[in-house]
Order: structure tokens, then C-alpha cells, then sequence
């Protein structure tokens, strides 16, 4: 019965019957690669029947994350951001670490240079007033520290101690309206003093009139004044009034920034006794290495 | 019933085909007893028929055979059957002549697809074979006009003896 029921649906009985065929034969047949024919085909089909697989998921995944899932990536990305923003302040902090490092290099080159005991100091707070152009320094007497000792940095001078306590001290900036420093002009050794205005200029008085002085000439520390060395760089002149009186009216462009002050030498050597100002010769002085290896000083 | 005696019809074919046939043609199987017993089959039965046959006894000879791979020559028969069946259905192949062709064009069938299917596979390489399949199959068809022959003269020949008998 089963038998005539197969003769009526012969093409199915044929289809079936060669295909079990081709499968026994794949089965015992491999290809040129070696790999059973049976093996190669069904994976052939099957990596299909995967390929189609995987892309219907692939579609739906793609939808749910594309459409459905978007909350989150909401909370990834306020994530995302909150990682950047730290990263941007690791970054800066590591930029003013490398800044600071610089810095701290230059003292230990302007340390070298000269022949001076100096001692390293940081920068720890500004002015408590505007009036007044200082900076807190964290030295104090226990590290030797006293009142009119000199205060450098690579660019040039700084200012002075002014109030040391024990573990701090208090800098008078050149730029205060009350600092003064004896100076010359490097050039002509056009003798003066240096005084802060208040602002972010200095003004250097008491040059005469028919001295050689001309815009863009440096001015560096004289040392006549018993509290900076000879020969640091104070400035460069900006311009030059030269009215009827005697003197003329100079201003300087000062060669620090005393914006961006951090790292400060102090020179705890008192200034020799200069009595002949006039041995400060052009092209020496700490901006050449060592103001104290100048002949005759 | 009928598939009982097709069974048997290939039993016999297959021992025949293994004993007989090769001392017919000096040693060489110039004829396929089995194939003959399918496409009969196929010719008095049907494509179904004629199928499972042809199915049924390649497989047997697949197996049978040495070196082969089994399935090729149930593949080749299970064609011929059904092929073969189809035109008993559609034409009258009762005669001779349409008969001889029958054969003839089966054992050609066959060879065709046994021999392509394992060239195809790269599995064995048969030359020119033109000559011995032409030869198979002209011993083919002569075996299959002597066994239709047989079958259908011998419902007479016992009818006849009884006859004889009787008188």
C-alpha cells in the first residue's frame, strides 16, 4: 500500500531518491582539498543558512541598538564626557608639571651660572593688595633667609625680600612703586635707578640727558645698591623723553614676567662692596653666565 | 508482491552478472544483467517501480564492487529506471524494435551518467569508451529482447505442457 502510495507521488519519490543518492555519494567523496564532499557541501549550505541567520540578527541588533537602545548610549556618552573632562585636567595638570619642570631647570642653569649661594624657592601666593607689587615665597630664616636679599629667576630680577618669616617670605616686586634698584644701561654703561610704578612697566631715572642711551638697550642691575649682584638683566628700554631738564625720561619693558612668576632664586651671598661702578663692562654680567667673573669686579 | 519478485529478479541478475556473465564475452562484463532487470522493470511497471529498482540493485552492485563509491551506480540506474518507466508510460514500447532502442539508449543513459559522475569527481578516468559502451549496449538490448521474450512466452509454453498433459 505504502508502495503504490510512493508510485503516485513519483517526482517526489524521484527528487528524494537522487538526492540520497547525491548524499551518500558526497558522503564518500572528498573534494581537491581533502575535505569530504558531503562535509564541504552541507557546510557550504549551512554557511549560508549562518550568513542569513547572522544578518536577520545582525538587522534586529543593529535596530534595537540603533533605535531602542539609545539611552545607552545617552549614559555612555555623559560617561564619555565626564572621562574627557578628566583627562583635559590630567592634561593640563601634566602640562603645568612639564612647565614647572622647565622652570626649575632654567634656575638650575641660572644656579650654575653663577658663582653666587643662592637657594630655590617657589612661588606661593600674590599680593594681598593691589597697591602693592609682592609675592609670597615659600623660604623663609630657617632656610637663611633675610631682609634685602636678592630675588632672580632666569628672565632677570625679580625684587627683594622684604619680610621673611620663619618657613615664608614676602617679595618686594621691582615693579613695586616703592622698589628701586641701581642700574645701567649694558651698552653705554649709562649709570640710573630703576623704579617700579605700580603698573607693568619700570621707569629708570636719573640718566643724563647727553648720556648714549637708545630704545632697545638692556638694562641690567648695577649693583650699587648693596642688594642686587651686578650685572642681571633688569629690562629693555621702550622709550626715551628727553625733556629740558638734566635727565631723561626712560621707561623699560621689564624682562620678567612677574604674571607668570613661579620659581625664584635667592641670593643669600650679600653684593660685594662696589665702589667703582664703572667696572661693569658691555656684554658681561649674569646674562652672560657669571656677573662675578668679570674682570675687575 | 510485485516488489518481491522485482527483488528476486535483481537477486537473480546480480548472481548471474557475477557468475555467468563473465565467461560470456571473454571475461569482460560486455553485459550489465542488472541494468537489463531494471529497465524491464521500469518497462512493465512504471517509473516508481522502475526507480526503486534501478535504486535497489545499484546500490547492491555499488556495494558489491570493489573500489567504488556507493551511490554512483544506484544513482545511474535509479535514472534509467525512472526515465525508462516514463516512456513505457507515455509510449507503446511493446514491439521489438522500440524495445532494442529502449535498451540500447539506457545502457547508453548509464553509461553516460556512471562514467561522468566519476570523471566529474575526478575519482577514476575511463579513456575512450565509446567501443565498450556501444558493445554493452547492444548486448544489453539482445539480453533484454531474449528475457522479454522469455517472460512472455512462458505463460505458453506452461499452458501448452498442461494442454499436453491433459490430453
Amino acid at each position: 500500500m505504502a508502495l503504490l502510495d510512493l508510485r503516485e507521488r513519483t517526482g517526489y519519490l524521484f527528487v528524494a531518491v537522487t538526492v540520497g543518492h547525491i548524499i551518500l555519494i558526497s558522503a564518500q567523496v572528498n573534494t581537491r582539498r581533502g575535505v569530504p564532499m558531503l562535509e564541504a557541501v552541507t557546510f557550504g549550505v549551512f554557511a549560508e543558512v549562518q550568513r542569513a541567520a547572522g544578518a536577520v540578527i545582525s538587522g534586529a541588533r543593529d535596530g534595537w541598538q540603533g533605535y531602542f537602545a539609545l539611552q545607552d548610549v545617552r549614559h555612555e556618552n555623559e560617561r564619555l564626557r565626564q572621562q574627557v573632562g578628566q583627562l583635559q585636567i590630567k592634561l593640563q595638570e601634566e602640562r603645568a608639571l612639564a612647565q614647572q619642570s622647565r622652570g626649575l631647570q632654567n634656575l638650575l642653569e641660572l644656579r650654575q651660572r653663577t658663582d653666587l649661594s643662592t637657594t630655590g624657592a617657589a612661588v606661593i601666593a600674590g599680593g594681598a593688595s593691589p597697591d602693592f607689587r609682592t609675592v609670597t615665597i615659600d623660604k623663609g630664616t630657617t632656610e637663611g633667609l633675610r631682609p634685602d636679599q636678592a630675588v632672580i629667576s632666569p628672565g632677570g630680577v625679580v625684587g627683594r625680600i622684604i619680610m621673611p618669616s620663619a618657613r615664608a617670605s614676602k617679595v618686594q616686586l621691582l615693579i613695586d612703586r616703592n622698589a628701586a634698584a641701581g642700574a645701567l644701561v649694558e651698552r653705554s654703561r649709562a649709570q640710573g635707578v630703576v623704579l617700579g610704578t605700580g603698573g607693568d612697566r619700570l621707569r629708570m631715572e636719573y640718566v643724563s640727558g647727553a648720556a648714549d642711551v637708545k630704545v632697545g638697550d638692556v638694562v641690567v642691575t648695577s649693583g650699587i645698591d648693596g642688594i642686587y649682584p651686578k650685572g642681571f638683566v633688569i629690562g629693555q628700554i621702550e622709550s626715551i623723553e628727553r625733556g629740558a631738564g638734566m635727565f631723561s625720561a626712560i621707561m623699560i619693558k621689564p624682562a620678567v614676567d612677574f604674571t607668570s612668576v613661579e620659581d625664584v632664586l635667592i641670593v643669600l651671598t650679600p653684593p660685594p662692596a662696589l665702589d667703582a661702578v664703572d667696572a661693569a663692562e658691555p656684554g658681561t654680567g649674569a646674562r652672560n653666565a657669571n656677573p662675578n667673573r668679570e674682570p675687575g669686579t | 508482491m510485485r516488489a518481491a519478485g522485482v527483488l528476486v529478479a535483481i537477486a537473480l541478475a546480480l548472481a548471474l552478472q557475477t557468475t555467468l556473465a563473465r565467461f560470456v564475452v571473454g571475461g569482460t562484463a560486455a553485459i550489465d544483467l542488472v541494468l537489463v532487470v531494471v529497465v524491464y522493470v521500469a518497462l512493465t511497471t512504471g517509473p516508481g517501480t522502475g526507480m526503486l529498482a534501478g535504486s535497489v540493485a545499484g546500490l547492491i552492485q555499488d556495494a558489491l564492487s570493489s573500489g567504488g563509491v556507493i551511490g554512483i551506480g544506484g544513482l545511474a540506474k535509479s535514472l534509467v529506471g525512472f526515465f525508462a518507466g516514463m516512456i513505457g508510460q507515455q509510449f507503446i514500447v511493446t514491439a521489438a524494435l522500440p524495445r532494442f532502442v529502449m535498451f540500447l539508449a539506457a545502457t547508453i543513459v548509464h553509461a553516460v551518467v556512471f562514467m561522468g559522475l566519476y570523471t566529474v569527481l575526478d575519482l577514476r578516468t575511463f579513456g575512450s569508451p565509446y567501443a565498450a559502451v556501444l558493445s554493452q549496449a547492444l548486448g544489453n538490448a539482445a539480453a533484454g529482447m531474449i528475457a522479454f521474450t522469455i517472460v512472455e512466452a512462458l505463460p505458453g509454453v506452461v499452458e501448452r505442457r498442461r494442454v499436453r498433459r491433459r490430453l
